[in-house]
């Protein structure tokens, strides 16, 4: 280990445990109430009683449920849209002030509008999730697929490839790098839809449990429903970046992963 | 006539009253205009000239990826343009190599050299198989499992010969392949490519702007001039074969490219 890559390691460490130090000082010398923030190590003990809860983890499945399904309905229809739009300008004439229109909605003010029209289930959060999911993954594939190289096309006709085979061996190839970078904004907003979702209309999930206890003032609680929530963030995020490891190796964003 | 069937049947490319325009009213180009040659079986052709003379609307038109405003282009019989549809039947025999490599970076260079027979549908083991026979032969053995983004752009250019190749074309559409390249490098793979198409009797139009390039790898040049573009002249280039580095030291060699120059200098003005 040479001294670059210690330090890399070591200053992380240094400045994230000195931010938890100075944070449990000011909780305990400053009269701030403990209802209105707690100490870090309040928090880690409600958090490591919470773990032992099947209650959080059946909350956090029906979460990671609702944003993962909206997650990828928002890709596969995101992907497909954008792939037909970039083929075929007629297409995107007429969906134009659609996706304009979509696009300026501030996607959360439709939430109680899903809730109205998909029930306070899962269905619901589900919509939600894959709406606000959906813009980052399509824009991006839409200007992915129109950036096919014209000269890497003419390859293909030189070949004879059959539309099919362009699309698996080319557009596809081609578009993937970036498309995966609009999937690792999306999966964050798919979780913001989905808690969101819980906020305002459920009585399962994450979302649902933040505000159950905020009504009982359980506030460490509060805050460790939040680690929990950051964590399944952090790790949906990295499982991006693992399938651009895996489906993109050859471009030079997967060496970031 | 018999002696005229013959020949007749010998004719692998011929091109007939070609003229591209590209655009219209007063911002239209005359890309090529009134283009006629006719190429033997086997034969190895150049285009000669500057840029912007033509040369590259005139091998795509024949490769069928820009279709012709007037004239016509057929390939063993078959004609590669009806109207403006591009015909995958008198297509097929050709294979084009570009200016730039146009590897797929996501593909080895296996995967690359064998992907026209993908398209084409042979089993994975016997395209690879046949991908690696054709990167020994032109001089990329032991890269074949290498990204494209790690060989150098002599390699690149092997890379996209071999995958030009591995179809056995039976016509072969070379748009200044080795252009960007080394004076050496280039050599060496000039003499690869002479090899390789004296081997396969294959039907080759090169396009260049390096004169002793043009002499020395072609039976016929065609020179062409720019504004209008045009054909002003068609020259035998009767060295025999099979011909060697040395021969671009001997005077015949040296008095054939003043030729050849003096046609150029002449047909632009
Ligand atoms: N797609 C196109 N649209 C408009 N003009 C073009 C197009 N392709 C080529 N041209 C014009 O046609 C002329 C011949 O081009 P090109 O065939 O590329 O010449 P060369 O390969 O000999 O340099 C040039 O003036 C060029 O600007
Ligand atoms: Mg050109």
């Amino acid at each position: 280990m040479n001294n670059s890559s210690f330090w890399r390691i070591a200053l992380p460490i240094l400045s994230v445990s000195s931010f938890l130090l100075f944070w449990s000082w000011y909780v305990h010398t400053s009269d701030v109430s403990a209802f209105v923030l707690p100490a870090p190590e309040t928090i880690l003990k409600a958090l490591s009683e919470m773990i032992f809860d099947p209650k959080l983890w059946h909350h956090a499945k029906i979460t990671l449920t609702e944003a993962v399904s909206g997650f990828v309905i928002a890709v596969s229809l995101g992907i497909s849209l954008g792939f037909i739009m970039a083929r075929v300008p007629a297409v995107e004439w007429a969906m134009k002030p659609f996706i304009v229109l979509l696009q300026l909605v501030p996607k959360i003010a439709l939430a109680p509008l899903f809730i109205l029209w998909f029930g306070f289930g899962l269905e619901s959060k589900i919509v939600i999730a894959a709406a606000l999911a959906f813009f980052p993954v399509f824009s991006n594939a839409l200007v992915a697929f129109k950036s096919v190289d014209n000269g890497d096309r003419d390859v293909m006709t030189m070949l004879q490839a059959t539309p099919l085979q362009r699309l698996i061996l080319l557009d596809l190839p081609t578009a993937l790098p970036v498309v995966l970078t609009g999937m690792e904004v999306s999966v964050v907003m798919a979780m913001i839809g989905a808690i969101v979702g819980e906020f305002i209309g459920g009585s399962e999930g994450l979302g649902y449990l933040a505000v159950a206890y905020l009504q009982e003032l359980a506030v460490p609680e509060l805050f460790g429903v939040i680690v929990v929530l950051t964590l399944m963030g952090l790790l949906l995020y990295t499982l991006i970046g693992r399938l651009r490891a895996w489906f993109a190796p050859w471009h030079a964003s997967a060496e970031k992963a | 006539m018999s002696d005229l069937s013959v020949e007749a049947e010998a004719v692998e490319v011929s091109i007939r009253g070609l003229t591209k325009i590209f655009g219209e009213g007063e911002g239209a180009v005359t890309a090529i205009s009134d283009a006629d040659l006719i190429l033997q079986r086997g034969e190895f052709l150049s285009l000669l000239g500057p840029s912007g003379c033509g040369k590259t609307t005139l091998l795509r038109i024949v490769a069928g990826l820009e279709f012709p405003t007037e004239g016509s282009v057929d390939v063993r019989g078959k004609s590669v343009w009806n109207r403006h549809k591009r015909s995958k039947a008198a297509t097929k025999p050709i294979s084009m190599m570009f200016q730039e490599a146009r590897l797929f970076p996501w593909f080895t260079v296996a995967q690359n050299v064998a992907l026209p027979l993908r398209v084409a549908g042979m089993p994975k083991a016997q395209r690879i198989e046949r991908a690696h026979e054709i990167c020994e032969t032109v001089g990329l053995a032991g890269f074949e499992n290498h990204r494209p983004a790690q060989l150098s752009g002599g390699m690149r250019q092997r890379a996209s010969l071999a995958r030009a190749l591995v179809t056995d074309p039976q016509v072969l559409l070379l748009d200044e392949p080795f252009g960007a390249l080394d004076a050496m490098t280039r050599d060496a793979l000039n003499m690869e490519l002479m090899q390789v198409c004296a081997r396969a009797d294959v039907t080759t139009i090169l396009v260049t702007h390096s004169i002793a390039e043009a002499a020395f790898l072609s039976d016929r040049v065609v020179v062409l001039a720019p504004r209008p573009a045009r054909i002003t002249g068609v020259e035998a280039i009767p060295f025999p074969r099979p011909r060697s580095l040395d021969l671009q030291r001997q005077t015949e060699f040296q008095d054939m490219v003043a030729h050849l120059r003096t046609a150029l200098v002449g047909g632009a003005e």
